[in-house]
Order: C-alpha cells, then sequence, then structure tokens
C-alpha cells in the first residue's frame, strides 16, 4: 500500500524511489530545499549530513522556520521533512565532513547530492566520492548566485558526474532564495531522473 | 584533435598532458574538475595524465556558494 502522497507521480516512480538511498551533503540553501524536493518526490531514505546549526541568515534561502534557531539543521529538517512524509527513513550525521570521512558516511547512498557552500569543499567531495564508488552519480552545484539569469542555468554532465548551475556566479554576487532554490530543485530533478533511469542519459 | 566542454576544439600533440590542454584553453579559474572520457581526473594528475588523440574532456568551474 503506498501512501497517498504519491497518488500524482508516473506509473513505477513510487515503487522505485521508495528503494532509493541518496545522500545530501550539506543542508543549507542547496541541501534543504533539495531533500525537501526528493521526500515529496518519494525517495525512501535520506543521508542527511551538516554539523552547523541554523542562524537567523539562513532563513533568506534554507528550508528553516524561526522557531529552528539554534537548532541544529540535520534535525530541524529532519522535522520538516518527516512532516511531509512520516515514513521517511533518515540518516542524521551532525558531523563537519571531510575528506577522510565522507565516503563512509554516504556509504549507502546510491547517489550523492553536493551542497556544500565552499568550493573547495565541493571539489575534494567529488575526488573522494569518485575514487570510493566510480560507478555512482553526484549531482554538484557551481554558480546559484546573484539575480535573474534563469537562462544561464543548466545541467552538464560528464560521465557520472552532473553540474547543475551557471557555473560562473560566485556568492560575492549574493545568495537569493529564488535562484538558489532553482538549482537545488534541478539537483534533486537530476538524482530522480537517474534513479528512474531515464533513458535519454 | 581534442574536444573541450562539448564546444571548444585544439589539436592533440604526442604526450600531451591535462596541464597542457588547461594551459592550451587559458583557463584562468581558481577551483576546476575535471574529466577525460568522462571519467574524474584529480587536481594532483593534472602534470602527469595523458590525454589521448579524439578526447573529450569537460572543465567545470566550482564556485562557491550554497
Amino acid at each position: 500500500m503506498t501512501s497517498p502522497i504519491f497518488a500524482r507521480n508516473v506509473p513505477g516512480m513510487t515503487e522505485r524511489l521508495a528503494r532509493a538511498a541518496v545522500g545530501v551533503a550539506g543542508c543549507g540553501g542547496l541541501g534543504s530545499n533539495a531533500a525537501v524536493a526528493l521526500v515529496r518526490a518519494g525517495i525512501g531514505r535520506l543521508i542527511l549530513a551538516d554539523a552547523d546549526r541554523v542562524e537567523a541568515s539562513n532563513l533568506n534561502r534554507q528550508h528553516f522556520f524561526q522557531r529552528d534557531i539554534g537548532r541544529l539543521k540535520v534535525e530541524a529538517l529532519a522535522d520538516h521533512l518527516q512532516a511531509i512524509h512520516p515514513a521517511v527513513a533518515l540518516d542524521l550525521r551532525a558531523i563537519e565532513l571531510t575528506p577522510a570521512n565522507a565516503a563512509e558516511v554516504f556509504g549507502d547512498a546510491e547517489i550523492l547530492i553536493e551542497a556544500f557552500d565552499r568550493a573547495e569543499a565541493k571539489r575534494w567531495l567529488i575526488e573522494s566520492w569518485c575514487r570510493a564508488y566510480p560507478g555512482r552519480p553526484i549531482v554538484v552545484a557551481s554558480g546559484l548566485a546573484g539575480l535573474g539569469r534563469t537562462a544561464s542555468i543548466a545541467v552538464r554532465s560528464a560521465g557520472r558526474i552532473h553540474f547543475c548551475g551557471d557555473g560562473e556566479s560566485d556568492m560575492s554576487a549574493g545568495l537569493c532564495a529564488a535562484r538558489v532554490a532553482i538549482v537545488a530543485a534541478m539537483q534533486a530533478n537530476v538524482a530522480i531522473e537517474l534513479l528512474m533511469g531515464d533513458p535519454m542519459r | 584533435m581534442l574536444t573541450i566542454n562539448d564546444r571548444d576544439r585544439i589539436e592533440w600533440r604526442p604526450g600531451m598532458t591535462v596541464r597542457d590542454v588547461l594551459d592550451a584553453m587559458g583557463y584562468t579559474y581558481a577551483l576546476i574538475t575535471v574529466t577525460v572520457d568522462g571519467e574524474l581526473v584529480e587536481e594532483d594528475d593534472y602534470d602527469h595524465r595523458a590525454v589521448p588523440d579524439g578526447a573529450a574532456l569537460n572543465v567545470f568551474h566550482l564556485a562557491h556558494g550554497g
């Protein structure tokens, strides 16, 4: 018996996604919004990792609320995700991800969503993941800052690495919910597409 | 001939490394990720990873923000 939440899913999608485990590395602007989209689609299990606590300045783009300020992001996000789909399985890791531990933390994930802030961390995560699990996809975000220019945001893929964003804009241009959430939703969309085995890929 | 980002083409030379391709393209980004025929090449390998003739390279800029 599948949940009525997923009554609008396309045929075969609910059963496939319920079996899926997706990792989310970072639960900020990208990770929190991507996780919401993944749970709404029916992903059965998420591994969420972030050591930070919610700050007021996060609320401009991250899926948190005033009452979450001061809470661990993974715990606050878990509450929001379970408020959408109570049966979703969530592995919460309130730890600092490093090149030494990231592959182990996400060992059960079929796909990893890279949702870090810093470009240096994006790179070591890509390298760690590809070295540990060469057959598994990683969905990276790069270029989501500033305003507008929606048409410059795209998915570019090379092998198992998929990049979402404009590939240019840097956080020095500011971070705004609309543009960050587009890229986060795009990352979730790519992950769902890969899990469903899109014949176009 | 090498193809870069499905768009640019440069002449291949025997012994060409990933670093040679990046220099030829004149990239100035501080942080990039490079694949050769879909396989990730880590930064430590740029100077000695040979690029075969006909290869397709992708060079992705990694920008701060999340």
